[in-house]
This record gives structure tokens, C-alpha cells and sequence, in this order.
């Protein structure tokens, strides 16, 4: 092993997440090589010193009574009730700004069921944040247009609109096969400063107004357009998303 | 499944988890009055979306959530105010340092050093500063630091590397400063 990779793996070594194989590897090279061992140390030390002396807060006991005291307690207790039962003590603390969050919570939780585009708003989020974690954003990896267009064939029923937008800050990395909402669809990976947007396009039935939402920390915009459905999500500022859109909306209808 | 048993599957398995949640909340927003309101909010999600739960690791699941709830209300509206409220403390605390008494030395000497290091760790950027507390403070593995942000294994790897790396150079900067 070379000290560029030693370097590479150096914290996980010291978190201790390496399978054996790399972990001798890194000991014989720290047996044999001064700079990587001061390294090593300097790095293990970091660690040690935020673990001894950065404080770790507990919660306070009147939050833990408070949130006991917030779960229902027997099957009586309907939806309703139990955001009364949350409610109280929001209101107790006094803050204008929470008890508005709150309320709207009761709104959108209770009073509203949640539409099919919220439904599927929702599992766009999981499959996103999904694709992140298993690490898996793209079954074709090419920045080329031509590779991944034709890559969909034959696995589609339809041929999605793949499109490059490098030129302006958004270029194309990859592309998937996906399902939502009961379809197969494309799923296109593009790049924004190094965060991914996954765009889901399959076909329209309807036309749909665009529009923007934000959930869970990840932005969403959806639209319509040559009889297609569209969703770009990111955890990129929200004006990068729009400003994504933008540049595909412009770019689908004048196809190179 | 009835509210009794949801309340009580709940309390055993989500609900012990409220120091890990409290911990990152606290870290996050760098205020006790907003991470208990994060912290409640967080709860009261995770309450509602239990069903959705399907066993598995309780701590990463709640601190996801808290997280989340973090970056979607409060972070815009708090994340100016903080810093420079965080110097003005210091100072008293480091006259008190200046003036201490002898046999108070290596009280206060290590009082000083926990104040640098809350300090550094504080005035790190958030997505390093998230990552540090969960490894270091929590103990999460690589895979459920992951699993809480959404990002893959190398990336938290890289992220922790490049954190501690700042958190040296805030602590040697702050170090000068004092
Ligand atoms: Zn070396």
C-alpha cells in the first residue's frame, strides 16, 4: 500500500471500519514509514480530543416528562385528541412560531388526507435519499447524452428526453431504471457543485401547473411537458433546482 | 394496531434514544431552548410516521428525523444570529481563566481546553460539525452516519477527514486568540 492510499483510508482506519485485509495493510505500511505514522497520530489525537472534552448535552428532565406525557394512553385516544394533548405544552412555552407549527401540523396531518401528488412527493423523497444511500445513483455512468439515451432502450416503454446541462452548471452523470408510483420510469442523476438532482421523467396523463415544494430538506419541482412527467429533487438550494428546471424545460422543447 | 401498543412499542424503542436526539439537536442549532423545540417537533413525527418503523435501529431513525427537522425550519432563520453570540461569551470566561487562583490551575486549565474545543466544534461549518458530533460524541458507526444524512459510506469517511482537519485549524487559530 502506497501513502496516497494509506492517506485515503487513514479515518477509517482510526474509526476502526476497515475489513482486515486493508487494515494490514495500513499497519505494515505505518511500521515502515515515518510521515504516515505522524499522520496517523495526528489525526487519532483530533478525534480523541473532541471525544475527552467536547460536551455532550442530555436532555433535560422536564423534556422527557413532557414528551411522556404527550403519547396517548389508551386506545380512546383518537388522532384529535392526541394533537390537543401535544398542543398544551406548546403553548405553554409561548412561542408564537411553534404553536403555528403545530397547528399546521394538525391541519395538514388530521384534517387533510394526503393527495396522490403528496403520496408520490413522499416516495420521491425516500427513493432519492435511497439512491444516495446504497451508494447506486446510476446503472449507466456517462456524461454523454448518446450513451445514456440509448441505454433505456428496450428497458422502457417510452424514450425519456436525456439532455446534457453543462454548460449551464448542471451536468449529466448517469442514468437509472426506476420505479414509482407503480411505473417503471427514467431516472436521470445529474451534478449541481457536486450534490446530486435525480430527475424522474415518465409519461404524463394530465397536464400538470409547475410546481415547487420543499420536504424534509429536499427540494422537489414538478411539471409537465411533451407529454411527459417531470420531478427534480436535491438537496441543493432551492434556486438551484429551479434554475435546473428551467434550463431542462428550455432544453427539452428544442432538442439538439 | 392500537394506540396502547403503539404508544408502548414506541416509548421502548424510540423513545431511550432522547440523549443521542438531544445531543445532535443541541450541537445543530447551538441553542437549548431550540433543540428542545426541535427535538419535539421530532418526536412528534416520529410518533405519527411509527408505523413506518419496521424495526431496525431506532437511534438512527429518530436522529434522521431530527435532523430533518432541523434543515427544514430552523436552520434559515437562526444561522446568522449565532456566531457572534458565541464570542462575546468567551471573553468573560477567559478573563476568570486569567485571574485564576494558583491551585485552581489545572481546573480551570482544563476547563479552558473543553471551552476551545466546544468553541472549534461550534464554529464548524454544519455539515462537518454534524458528522463529528455523531462519530465522536455518539459513537455512530460510518453506516449509520450514513444512514441518518443520506449520503453514501465514502462520503461521510471523506467528510469526518476533512472535518477534523478544520477542527484542527479553528482550535490552533482559536488557541492564537486566547
Ligand atoms: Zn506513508
Amino acid at each position: 500500500m502506497d501513502c496516497k492510499k494509506v492517506a485515503e483510508l487513514l479515518p477509517a482506519y482510526i474509526d476502526q471500519e476497515l475489513g482486515v485485509g486493508e487494515l494490514m495493510g495500513i499497519d505494515e505500511h505505518l511500521q515502515n514509514c515515518p510521515d504516515c505514522r505522524r499522520e496517523h497520530a495526528a489525526q487519532r489525537d483530533l478525534g480523541a480530543q473532541i471525544k475527552a472534552r467536547a460536551s455532550y448535552f442530555t436532555a433535560p428532565p422536564h423534556l422527557e416528562a413532557r414528551l411522556r406525557a404527550s403519547l396517548p394512553k389508551s386506545n380512546a385516544a383518537a388522532p384529535r385528541r392526541w394533537t390537543m394533548q401535544w398542543r398544551a405544552p406548546w403553548l405553554h412555552t409561548g412561542i408564537a412560531m411553534a404553536c403555528a407549527l403545530v397547528a399546521a401540523w394538525s391541519l395538514g396531518l388530521y384534517v387533510m388526507q394526503p393527495s396522490a401528488q403528496e403520496r408520490l412527493a413522499e416516495e420521491i423523497v425516500s427513493d432519492h435519499v435511497r439512491s444516495l444511500q446504497v451508494d447506486h445513483l446510476s446503472d449507466v455512468a456517462s456524461t454523454d447524452q448518446h450513451t445514456v439515451k440509448p441505454w433505456f432502450n428496450g428497458k422502457l416503454d417510452f424514450a425519456p428526453p436525456v439532455v446534457d446541462l453543462a454548460t449551464q452548471g448542471f451536468p449529466l452523470v448517469g442514468g437509472r431504471l426506476d420505479y414509482l408510483d407503480g411505473h417503471a420510469v427514467a431516472a436521470l442523476v445529474y451534478h449541481v457543485r457536486q450534490h446530486p438532482i435525480n430527475l424522474y421523467v415518465w409519461p404524463a396523463s394530465s397536464h400538470d401547473v409547475a410546481s415547487t415544494q420543499t420536504r424534509n430538506g429536499y427540494h422537489l419541482m414538478h411539471w409537465t411537458a411533451q407529454g411527459m412527467n417531470f420531478w427534480a429533487i436535491s438537496d441543493c438550494a432551492a434556486s438551484d433546482v429551479e434554475r435546473f428546471a428551467q434550463g431542462l424545460r428550455v432544453a427539452v422543447n428544442e432538442p439538439t | 394496531m392500537t394506540d396502547l401498543t403503539k404508544s408502548q412499542r414506541f416509548e421502548a424503542t424510540v423513545l431511550p434514544h432522547l440523549n443521542s436526539a438531544f445531543n445532535l439537536a443541541r450541537w445543530l442549532t447551538r441553542s437549548d431552548h431550540d433543540a428542545e423545540d426541535v427535538v419535539q417537533e421530532a418526536y412528534l413525527k416520529a410518533f405519527k410516521y411509527f408505523e413506518r418503523f419496521h424495526g431496525g435501529d431506532g437511534r438512527t431513525w429518530l436522529l434522521a428525523i431530527v435532523r430533518n427537522t432541523f434543515y427544514t425550519h430552523y436552520r434559515q432563520s437562526q444561522e446568522h444570529s449565532r456566531s457572534e453570540q458565541f464570542d462575546e461569551d468567551c471573553h468573560s470566561m477567559e478573563d476568570i481563566s486569567a485571574h485564576g487562583a494558583k491551585t485552581a490551575e489545572n481546573a480551570l486549565q482544563r476547563r479552558d481546553d473543553e471551552r476551545m474545543v466546544n468553541r472549534a466544534l461550534e464554529k464548524m461549518p454544519i455539515e462537518f460539525r454534524e458528522v463529528l458530533v455523531m462519530r465522536e460524541l455518539d459513537d455512530l458507526s460510518y453506516r449509520q452516519i450514513a444512514d441518518v444524512i443520506g449520503i453514501p459510506i465514502g462520503t461521510v469517511m471523506s467528510r469526518l477527514a476533512r472535518g477534523r482537519k478544520l477542527f484542527a485549524g479553528l482550535l490552533a487559530h482559536n488557541g492564537q486568540e486566547a
